[in-house]
């Protein structure tokens, strides 16, 4: 599965980075980067449903996970 | 069995109103993007909704009990249309009006991946409606309105969301505040100071 950030929704709240710490860092104002440094980072199976509920809970709902 | 029903809905009405207050603030502090109330921002975000769906339980009994009370005489519409009840209708209407308000609130929130973030938004700022109006309710209709742990509460209640929503309008709440000011194209700053 892959993590698509929608970055006209995104407002850099920070439940994502929390939730999927081990996919996603906040840059300096607070928004979601790839660890791995691609644009939509590739969520390994037993984080997928970490990866889910940081779906759930964005409040902007910005992110959506894809499974290509 | 009366009497049950009756001290059943006025119990779970002040519960309500308690977990509502909770909501409220929970909620504020969600928007707010940082740790609040010692949690992490997904666990305030969990708990103000998990807190909601506790408060639409009891909701939903206060609600349900009163229907087959025979003080109150709530027919089946007066749980959707305001105002038209036989048991102080005023005072009433309000508590209708906020289980509307409130429902609409949830509805939309269940349904938040399918209605989109802004319709989802608009609808739920109605809680700053809904929960006033609901304590409004509270201390008009109920018969322990002249009992001093009513007001109590009340009170307590009031002066917890009036507090949230003071931090919620101060400048330093959310995370990045300078954030929204670096949105505008430098170039266009300066027409943007003309203009104000």
């Amino acid at each position: 599965m892959k993590l698509h950030v929608d970055w006209t929704a995104c407002d850099g709240r920070g439940v994502c980075t929390e939730l999927l710490e081990e996919v996603l860092v906040e840059d300096d104002w607070g928004f979601p980067v790839a660890r791995d440094g691609q644009r939509s980072p590739t969520v390994p199976p037993p984080l997928e449903a970490a990866a889910r509920q940081a779906v759930d809970r964005c409040p902007m709902l910005a992110l959506k996970l894809r499974s290509r | 069995m009366s009497d049950a029903l009756w001290y059943f809905a006025r119990g779970s009405g002040v519960v309500s109103i308690v977990l509502l207050t909770i909501v409220v603030v929970l909620g504020i502090g969600s928007r707010s993007g940082k740790p609040a109330f010692g949690l992490p921002r997904f666990a305030v975000s969990l708990l103000h909704r998990n807190a909601a769906l506790l408060a639409v339980v009891l909701v939903a009994g206060h609600v349900i009990s009163l229907l087959f009370d025979p003080y109150a005489q709530l027919r089946l519409f007066d749980i959707v249309l305001p105002f038209a009840g036989n048991y102080r209708p005023v005072w009433q209407g309000l508590g209708t009006l906020a289980f509307d308000l409130l429902v609409a609130i949830i509805v939309t929130s269940l349904l938040r991946h399918r209605l989109g973030a802004r319709t989802w938004r608009v609808v739920h700022w109605l809680a700053y409606l809904c929960w006033p109006v609901a304590l409004v309710h509270g201390l008009g209709t109920g018969s322990d309105n002249g009992t001093w742990w009513l007001w109590t509460i009340s009170i307590a209640c009031a002066v917890t969301v009036a507090a949230a929503v003071g931090w919620r309008l101060s400048t330093g709440f959310s995370r990045f505040p300078a954030r929204a000011e670096r949105r505008v194209a430098p170039r266009l700053r300066k027409e943007l100071e003309e203009v104000r």
